[in-house]
C-alpha cells in the first residue's frame, strides 16, 4: 500500500446565504495515496468544487478533519495554508489564469518567487518546467501570443514548477478543443507516471475515463468511489489524427 | 519573498497601467510642489521681515524728549529737549549691552553745483552708526577731532547721493548745507525703505556740535547739550526689556524726578512693532503650507481610489496568487509598495515642481522666496506618509481577500 496523500474524515462545509443553510459538503472520508489519478464528478452543485477548495487548501472545512501528507490542515492559519499551497500542491485551472501582459517564463517562475527562490535558479527551473511541456521554444511569450493548448501547459508549467506532490485541475480542458484536450491528459498521465499524484475536477465522463480511480458525487455527498482502467491519452492521439486524415 | 522581488512585482504593475499611474501620480506632484512652493514664499516673506529687523539695528530703542508739564498743563512728546548729550554717554557707561547716541534733527536745503535737494539733516556722534548697525559704501565715519572741533564733514545717504551726485563718487565733494560747506567723508550703505514707507536713505549726518553751531542752531538749542532724542541699541545676548527699563530709571535719576513726577522723556522699542509684524507674516506661512498640504491630502486620496480600482481589477491576479503560495503579508506589501512608489516618484517629481515654481515665482512676482533643505526633506517625507496611509486600506483589502472567491470573481 501506497503512502496517504489526502486524508479526510467527516469532512463538512456548510454556507449561510442570508436565510438559506447550504450543505455543500457532508461528512466525506476519504483517502488518496501518492501517485494516484483521480477523477471527481459530478453534476453542478454535487459538491465537487467545494471538496476540490478543501483538498486545495483554499478554504476551511465548517468540521471534520484534513491532513495532507501527513500534515492537519484544518487546524492550519492562512499563512501555513498558503506555505502548504505552495510547496505541495499544483493548480490548473479551466481558464488558465495567467497574468496578462506577462511572459511565460515569468507566469511559472511565479510560485517560485513566492517559495523564496532566488531569481537565477528561479528562471532556470521555470525554463525546465516549460520544457517538461513541450513551451521551450515560446518561454518569452505573452499569453495573448499563445494557443489555448499553449496557455493551459503554460499553467501545468507552472503548477509543477514547485515539484509538489499533487495536481489540482479543475476542469483543465473545459476551454480547448477534442486534440488539445488529449493533450493536456495525455500530459497529466505522463506527470502521473513520474509520481505525482493527478485530482480532475470535471463534469465530462470522456476526461473521467483517464484517471484509474473515480469519486462520484450527488448533493454534497461522495456516492460513489471505483477504481477503472484508465485509457492512454496517447494512443487516443494516434488514434484522433488517423481518424483525421482518412 | 524579498523587497527587491516585491519592488520589481510593483513596478511591473505600475508600468502595465502606465498613464492611470502617471495621473495618480499627478496628484501627489502637484500637492508636492504646492507645499515647497508655498513653504518657500511663506519663509521668503519671514525672511524679508527679518531683514528689516536687522536693518533697523539690532533691538533699537529711541528715547524722545518731551512730556513737559507747565502748570498743570501738559505738553506732550517733544514739547521740550530734556535730553542732553551726557544722558547719552551716562546710558552707554552705565547699562552693560547698550550703545547710546545723542541726536538732533532739522530740515535743509542742501546744494551741490547746480544740483539741490531738501533733506533731513542728524547731528549726532559715531556712535550712530553703531547703533544702528550701519555701515558705509565708500569713504570714513567720523572722528573724535572732527567732534570735539565742529568740523564740517558730512555722511550722506543713498538718496541725496543720487540726487546731488547721480552717479558720481560724492567722497571728497564739498556740499552746502543751509549755505555752509561741507565736506562728503563718507555714503551710508543703502537700506531701503522702512516698515512705516519713510525712504531710510534721504539722510545727511554730521557732527552734532557742528549742527549745534552752525546748522540747527536756534533759540532753543541755547541749553548748550540738550538734545531731542536718543538712539539706542541693546546689543545681542542682552535683554531688551530690562534694558529698556533700567534706562528709564537711569534718566529719572539723572533728571532727578521725584516719585509723584511723571516721565520728561518717552522710551519706544522699534523692533517690537516689526516683531508683530514678523509674527503674522509667520502666521501666514503656516496658513499657506495648511492650505498646499489640502491638495496633499487629495493627492493621497486619489492614491487611495486607484489603489482601490486596482485592488477590485485584479482580484483574480490576487486570488491566483493566493492559489500558488502568496501570504496575506506578501499581498499587503505588494499594494503597499505600489502605492509608495506612485507617492515617491511622485514625490520626487513634486520637489522639482516646488523647487521650479518657487524660482518662477520669485522672477515673476519679485517676491522672495526661501528654499530650505528641510523644506525638502520634509515634503518628500510627508509623501512617502501618504503613500503609506492611504495605500494601507486598499492594500489590507486585497490581502484579505478569500482565495476561493478571488480567483472566481468576475
Amino acid at each position: 500500500m501506497r503512502k496517504a496523500l489526502i486524508e479526510t474524515e467527516g469532512l463538512s462545509k456548510t454556507y449561510v446565504m442570508g436565510e438559506e443553510v447550504v450543505r455543500a459538503l457532508r461528512d466525506l472520508t476519504v483517502t488518496i495515496c501518492e501517485g494516484e489519478c483521480v477523477a471527481v464528478m459530478g453534476p453542478s452543485g454535487s459538491g465537487k468544487s467545494t471538496f476540490m477548495n478543501l483538498v486545495g487548501c483554499l478554504d476551511r472545512a465548517s468540521a471534520g478533519h484534513y491532513r495532507l501528507h501527513g500534515e492537519p490542515v484544518s487546524e492550519m492559519d492562512a499563512d501555513d495554508l498558503a506555505a502548504a499551497r505552495n510547496r505541495m500542491i499544483g493548480f490548473v485551472f479551466q481558464n488558465f489564469n495567467l497574468l496578462p501582459r506577462t511572459s511565460a517564463t515569468e507566469n511559472v517562475e511565479l510560485p517560485l518567487m513566492y517559495a523564496g527562490v532566488p531569481p537565477k535558479e528561479r528562471r532556470e527551473r521555470a525554463l525546465a518546467a516549460l520544457a517538461q511541456v513541450g513551451l521551450a521554444s515560446r518561454a518569452d511569450h505573452w499569453p495573448t501570443q499563445l494557443s489555448g493548448g499553449q496557455q493551459q501547459r503554460v499553467a501545468i508549467a507552472r503548477a509543477i514548477v514547485n515539484r509538489p506532490r499533487l495536481i489540482l485541475a479543475d476542469e483543465p480542458t473545459g476551454a480547448l478543443d477534442t486534440r488539445t484536450s488529449l493533450e493536456i491528459m495525455a500530459l497529466f498521465q505522463s506527470l502521473n507516471a513520474k509520481g505525482m499524484a493527478v485530482v480532475l475536477v470535471t463534469h465530462e465522463s470522456d476526461v473521467a475515463t483517464f484517471a484509474s480511480r473515480l469519486l462520484l458525487f450527488r448533493d454534497g455527498r461522495l456516492v460513489g468511489d471505483q477504481p477503472q482502467t484508465p485509457r492512454d491519452a496517447a494512443a487516443e492521439i494516434a488514434a484522433f489524427d488517423a481518424r483525421a486524415a482518412a | 519573498m524579498n523587497f527587491v522581488t516585491t519592488l520589481r512585482v510593483a513596478l511591473r504593475a505600475l508600468r502595465t497601467n502606465l498613464l492611470r499611474s502617471i495621473l495618480t501620480m499627478l496628484g501627489i506632484i502637484i500637492g508636492v510642489g504646492a507645499v515647497i512652493a508655498m513653504i518657500a514664499v511663506g519663509a521668503g516673506a519671514q525672511e524679508r521681515v527679518a531683514d528689516q529687523i536687522r536693518g533697523l539695528g539690532s533691538n533699537l530703542i529711541i528715547v524722545m524728549s518731551g512730556n513737559l508739564t507747565s502748570g498743570g498743563v501738559r505738553m506732550g512728546g517733544g514739547s521740550g529737549w530734556t535730553l542732553t548729550e551726557d544722558d547719552a554717554a551716562a546710558l552707554a557707561a552705565e547699562i552693560p549691552g547698550v550703545v547710546a547716541a545723542p541726536m538732533l534733527r532739522g530740515g535743509a536745503q542742501i546744494v551741490f553745483g547746480n544740483a539741490n535737494w531738501s533733506t533731513t539733516v542728524y547731528g549726532t556722534k559715531q556712535d550712530y552708526l553703531d547703533a544702528r548697525g550701519w555701515a558705509l559704501t565708500v569713504g570714513r565715519s567720523f572722528e573724535t577731532a572732527e567732534m570735539t572741533s565742529a568740523s564740517k564733514v558730512a555722511l550722506i545717504g543713498d538718496t541725496v547721493a543720487r540726487q546731488l551726485f547721480a552717479d558720481a563718487n560724492p567722497v571728497g565733494q564739498t556740499i552746502r548745507i543751509k549755505k555752509v560747506p561741507f565736506e562728503v567723508i563718507g555714503l551710508l550703505e543703502k537700506k531701503g525703505q522702512s516698515m512705516a514707507g519713510q525712504d531710510q536713505d534721504d539722510l545727511i549726518l554730521i557732527p552734532i556740535s557742528t549742527a549745534r553751531k552752525r546748522v540747527l542752531g536756534s533759540g532753543n538749542q541755547a541749553k548748550q547739550r540738550a538734545v531731542g532724542s536718543l538712539v539706542v541699541s541693546v546689543a545681542d545676548g542682552f535683554d531688551a526689556a530690562v534694558a529698556q527699563q533700567q534706562m528709564g530709571e537711569l534718566l529719572r535719576q539723572r533728571h532727578r524726578l521725584g516719585n509723584t513726577q511723571e516721565d520728561d522723556f518717552s522710551i519706544r522699542n522699534l523692533s517690537e512693532v516689526l516683531q508683530a509684524q514678523e509674527a503674522s507674516s509667520r502666521a501666514m506661512s503656516l496658513l499657506l503650507a495648511a492650505i498646499a498640504s489640502v491638495s496633499l491630502l487629495v493627492g493621497g486620496i486619489g492614491i487611495m481610489n486607484i489603489m482601490l480600482v486596482s485592488v477590485t481589477e485584479r482580484t483574480r491576479e490576487i486570488g491566483l496568487r493566493m492559489a500558488v503560495g502568496a501570504r496575506p503579508r506578501a499581498i499587503l506589501n505588494q499594494f503597499l509598495i505600489e502605492a509608495m512608489v506612485v507617492a515617491l516618484v511622485g514625490g520626487l517629481i513634486g520637489i522639482a515642481v516646488g523647487v521650479i515654481a518657487s524660482y518662477t515665482i520669485a522672477a515673476i512676482a519679485g517676491w522672495r522666496v526661501a528654499l530650505s533643505p528641510t523644506t525638502i526633506a520634509l515634503a518628500a517625507g510627508f509623501a512617502a506618509l501618504v503613500g503609506i496611509f492611504f495605500g494601507y486600506y486598499p492594500a489590507r483589502k486585497a490581502s484579505r481577500l478569500l482565495p476561493i472567491e478571488a480567483l472566481r470573481y468576475e
